[in-house]
C-alpha cells in the first residue's frame, strides 16, 4: 500500500486535428501535466472550459489513450510511454471509476435504471446469482437515497439530481477505491446542488474513497477538496492547498481566476476589486510559445515566450509554474 | 399611469399544455424605477424567465396572461397588439439570451444583425446604420469592429458573441433591458468581462436591467433590490442587503446556507434544502415550497400565506413571518 494511490507524470494528450504529413495538426488538450493524490483526500481540478481538465480525468482512466507521460496507480504502472507500457485495464476498471458531467446523456435512455447499475456488477462478475445482483441493486440505489421501487423505472422518469444519483451509484457499484467526478453538479439546481455535494462527502467517509473532482466553479472545488490543481490551455499552472490556493495564490491566472468569482455577499463584493483579463482563452490548436498564459498576463515580457515555465514546488506543497513569481507577488 | 418605469401588478399566467394548466406565474407584482438594476433568481422552471418575457409580450401560445395589469413606459401590456409589440421589442426593451450560440442568426453577418435592429426603428439609411453598428461594436469593447462586422457568428469566441449580443440589445438606446442568465454559458472570467460591461454601460446610457440568475454571486455584486421566486411566486423581495442578511422566507435561507463560500477557513458542512422542485403541474395546496420546509404548519399546508410587508420595499409570503408580524401587532 502506497501512501500516493494515484499519479501521472508528463502525462500528454495531442488529439489529431485534421491535416497530413509534416502538416498534420494536433489540439495539445494536455501538455505535460504532473500531479499525484494521496489515498482517502480529494484533489480539485478547475479551469476555464477547453483547458482540459475532463481530457485529463479521462486520460487518467486511459478512457482516452495518451500520446505521452506515465500513469501509476497504487504503484503499479499502468501506461509508460517511453517503456511501452500498457496494461489491460479490465481489472483497474473495478477499482477506477467515473461519473459523468451530464445525468441526461451517460444514462442509457432504453435501460432501467436496475439494469445501469447492474451492469457493472454483471461485467466484472460480482453477484453469483440474480438474488444477491438484486440485493446489491437496491442496496446501492439506498446508498445514494433511492429506494427500490426506482430500479424499474427509465431515466426519463427521473429528476436531473436523482438521474445524477443513479450515475454515482452506477460507479460505486464495483466498490471501486478511485472515482473520477468530471463536473458531477453543474447541471444541477443550485439546492439540489448542496445534496449531492454532501453525499459525496458521506460516501467518501463510509468507503474510504480518493477523488479527482473536476469542476468550473472554484467554491464548489474549493469546499470538496483538500488540494486544488488550476489548469490553463492544457498546463497545470498551479497546485496547492485549497484554504492556501484559494487566500495566498501565487501565479497571476489563478489571482485573476479567484477575483473574477462573484462572492455571494454584497459588502465583500462591494469591496473587492476584480482583475479583469483582457481576451479570450487562446486555440489550443496553436498554443502561444513559452508560458500559454503570456498573451492575457499582465506581468508577461520576452522571456515568457521564449521558455517555458518550470512547475516547481514554490513552497512545501504549493506548485506554480511561472517566471515571474517574485514580481507579481 | 404608473409613475414607475415596469410596473407589473398581480400577473397570473398560465400555459395550457396537453398535460394540464402550469401556472407559470401566481399573483407576480413588480416594480423598476428608471436606471434600476432589478436581480431576479430563482431554480430553473420558477418563473424568472417568464415575468420578464411576458413584458416583451414572449410568451405565445399556450401561454395566456389571466389576471393582473403590466405597464411600461405608458404601454399598457395587457392589450397590446403583436404590432404594437414589435415596435418597442429592440427599441425600448431590448432581450439578452442565455445562449449566445442560438440567439444569433449563423447565416447573416455580425453587420447585418446589427444593422437590421437600427433600420426597423430608426428613420436611419444604410451607410449610417453600419456607421452607428461600428460604433455599437466598439462600445461593448470588440476590437478591429470594421473586420468583425464582416463576420460570421460561428468566427467568434462565445464572450464576443455575447458582447456582440449586447451590441444588438443597446443599438436603439433602449430604457430597460431584460438579461436571461447572460452568463451562464461563458467562463468566470469571460463572466466578469461582460457583467463589468454591463455595469459600465448601465452608467453611461442610465436604463434599467432585469438581472435574470441562478447565481447569488451575480446578483450580490449587480443589483439594487432582489427577487427571489419559487414556484411562480415572489416569496420574498427586497435590497440586495434586505435579503442576504435578513433573508425572512426559509427558501432564501435555504438558498444562501447551500452555497459553499470560498473565504471560508473551516470546512462546513452545507446545509441542502431536502426534497426536489415542485411539479408545476401538479403544484402543492398551499404554500408551494412547504413540503421542502422545516418549519413548515398546518396552515402552510392549506393556504398560501399573504404578503408581509417586513420594511417599505422588503417583503415576504410566508406564515412564520405573518405570524411573526401579528405577535408583535399584539404586544403593542
Amino acid at each position: 500500500m502506497s501512501e500516493r494511490l494515484v499519479e501521472v507524470q508528463h502525462l500528454q494528450q495531442y488529439f489529431p486535428a485534421g491535416g497530413w504529413g509534416k502538416n498534420k495538426r494536433y489540439v495539445q488538450a494536455v501538455d505535460d501535466v504532473n500531479f499525484f493524490i494521496n489515498r482517502g483526500e480529494t484533489l480539485g481540478l478547475v479551469g476555464e472550459s477547453g483547458c482540459g481538465k475532463t481530457t485529463t480525468g479521462r486520460t487518467l482512466l486511459r478512457l482516452y489513450e495518451p500520446t505521452d507521460g506515465r500513469i501509476i496507480y497504487d504503484g503499479d504502472v499502468l501506461f509508460d510511454k517511453e517503456k511501452k507500457i500498457a496494461v489491460n485495464m479490465l481489472p483497474y476498471r473495478k477499482k477506477m471509476q467515473i461519473v459523468f458531467q451530464d445525468p441526461y446523456a451517460s444514462l442509457d435512455p432504453r435501460m432501467t435504471v436496475g439494469d445501469i447499475v447492474g451492469e457493472p456488477i454483471d461485467i466484472h462478475h460480482l453477484a453469483s446469482g440474480s438474488k444477491e445482483r438484486y440485493d446489491r441493486i437496491i442496496d446501492l440505489l439506498r446508498r445514494v437515497g433511492l429506494n427500490s421501487e426506482h430500479a424499474n423505472r427509465y431515466p426519463h422518469e427521473f429528476s436531473g439530481g436523482q438521474r445524477q444519483r443513479v450515475g454515482i451509484a452506477r460507479a460505486l457499484a464495483v466498490d471501486p477505491e478511485f472515482i473520477v467526478c468530471d463536473e458531477p453538479i453543474s447541471a444541477l439546481d443550485v439546492s439540489i446542488q448542496a445534496q449531492v455535494i454532501n453525499m459525496f462527502e458521506d460516501l467518501q467517509e463510509s468507503m474510504g474513497l480518493t477523488y479527482l473532482f473536476i469542476a468550473h466553479d472554484l467554491s464548489v472545488v474549493k469546499h470538496i477538496s483538500n488540494r486544488i490543481g488550476v489548469m490553463y490551455l492544457g498546463k497545470l499552472v498551479e497546485l496547492a492547498d485549497s484554504y492556501e490556493l484559494t487566500m495566498h495564490s501565487l501565479h497571476p491566472y489563478t489571482k485573476s481566476l479567484i477575483s473574477a468569482i462573484p462572492i455571494a455577499d454584497p459588502v465583500t463584493a462591494r469591496k473587492s476589486k476584480r482583475i479583469v483579463l483582457e481576451g479570450d482563452v487562446p486555440s489550443p490548436l496553436n498554443p502561444p510559445s513559452g508560458c500559454r498564459f503570456r498573451t492575457r498576463c499582465p506581468y508577461a515580457d520576452e522571456r515568457c515566450a521564449m521558455e517555458t515555465p518550470e512547475f516547481k514546488e514554490v513552497e512545501p506543497g504549493h506548485y506554480a509554474a511561472c517566471h515571474h513569481l517574485d514580481r507579481c507577488n | 399611469m404608473s409613475e414607475y418605469l415596469v410596473d407589473i401588478q398581480h400577473e397570473r399566467l398560465s400555459f395550457f399544455t396537453p398535460a394540464g394548466e402550469v401556472k407559470a406565474l401566481n399573483d407576480v407584482s413588480i416594480h423598476l424605477n428608471q436606471g434600476e438594476v432589478l436581480g431576479i433568481v430563482g431554480e430553473s422552471g420558477s418563473g424568472k424567465s417568464v415575468t420578464a418575457y411576458s413584458l416583451m409580450g414572449l410568451t405565445a401560445y399556450p401561454g395566456r396572461l389571466i389576471g393582473g395589469t403590466l405597464e411600461f413606459n405608458g404601454h399598457h401590456i395587457n392589450d397590446m397588439t403583436e404590432k404594437e409589440f414589435r415596435k418597442i421589442r429592440g427599441n425600448e426593451v431590448s432581450i439578452i439570451f442565455q445562449d449566445p450560440m442560438t440567439s444569433l442568426n449563423p447565416v447573416y453577418t455580425i453587420g447585418n444583425q446589427i444593422e437590421e435592429v437600427i433600420l426597423l426603428h430608426t428613420d436611419k439609411n444604410k451607410s449610417q446604420a453600419h456607421e452607428r453598428a461600428r460604433e455599437l461594436l466598439e462600445l461593448v469593447g470588440i476590437n478591429e469592429p470594421e473586420k468583425r462586422l464582416k463576420q460570421y457568428p460561428h468566427e467568434l469566441s462565445g464572450g464576443m458573441r455575447q458582447r456582440v449580443m449586447i451590441a444588438i440589445a443597446l443599438a436603439c438606446e433602449p430604457k430597460l433591458l431584460i438579461a436571461d442568465e447572460p452568463t451562464t454559458a461563458l467562463d468566470v472570467t469571460i463572466q466578469a468581462q461582460i457583467l463589468e460591461l454591463m455595469i459600465e454601460l448601465k452608467n453611461k446610457l442610465g436604463m434599467a436591467i432585469i438581472m435574470i440568475t441562478h447565481d447569488l454571486g451575480i446578483v450580490a455584486n449587480m443589483c439594487e433590490k432582489i427577487a427571489v421566486m419559487y414556484a411562480g411566486h415572489i416569496v420574498e423581495y427586497g435590497t440586495t442587503d434586505d435579503i442576504f442578511y435578513n433573508p425572512k422566507h426559509e427558501y432564501t435561507k435555504g438558498l444562501l446556507k447551500s452555497i459553499p463560500r470560498l473565504d471560508a477557513r473551516e470546512h462546513e458542512r452545507l446545509v441542502p434544502i431536502e426534497g426536489t422542485p415542485v411539479d408545476m403541474l401538479n403544484p402543492p395546496k398551499g404554500c408551494p415550497f412547504a413540503p421542502r420546509c422545516g418549519n413548515c404548519m398546518k396552515i402552510c399546508l392549506r393556504e398560501m400565506p399573504p404578503v408581509t410587508n417586513i420594511s417599505d420595499v422588503h417583503y415576504t409570503q410566508c406564515w412564520m413571518n405573518q405570524k411573526e408580524q401579528m405577535e408583535s401587532e399584539a404586544r403593542a
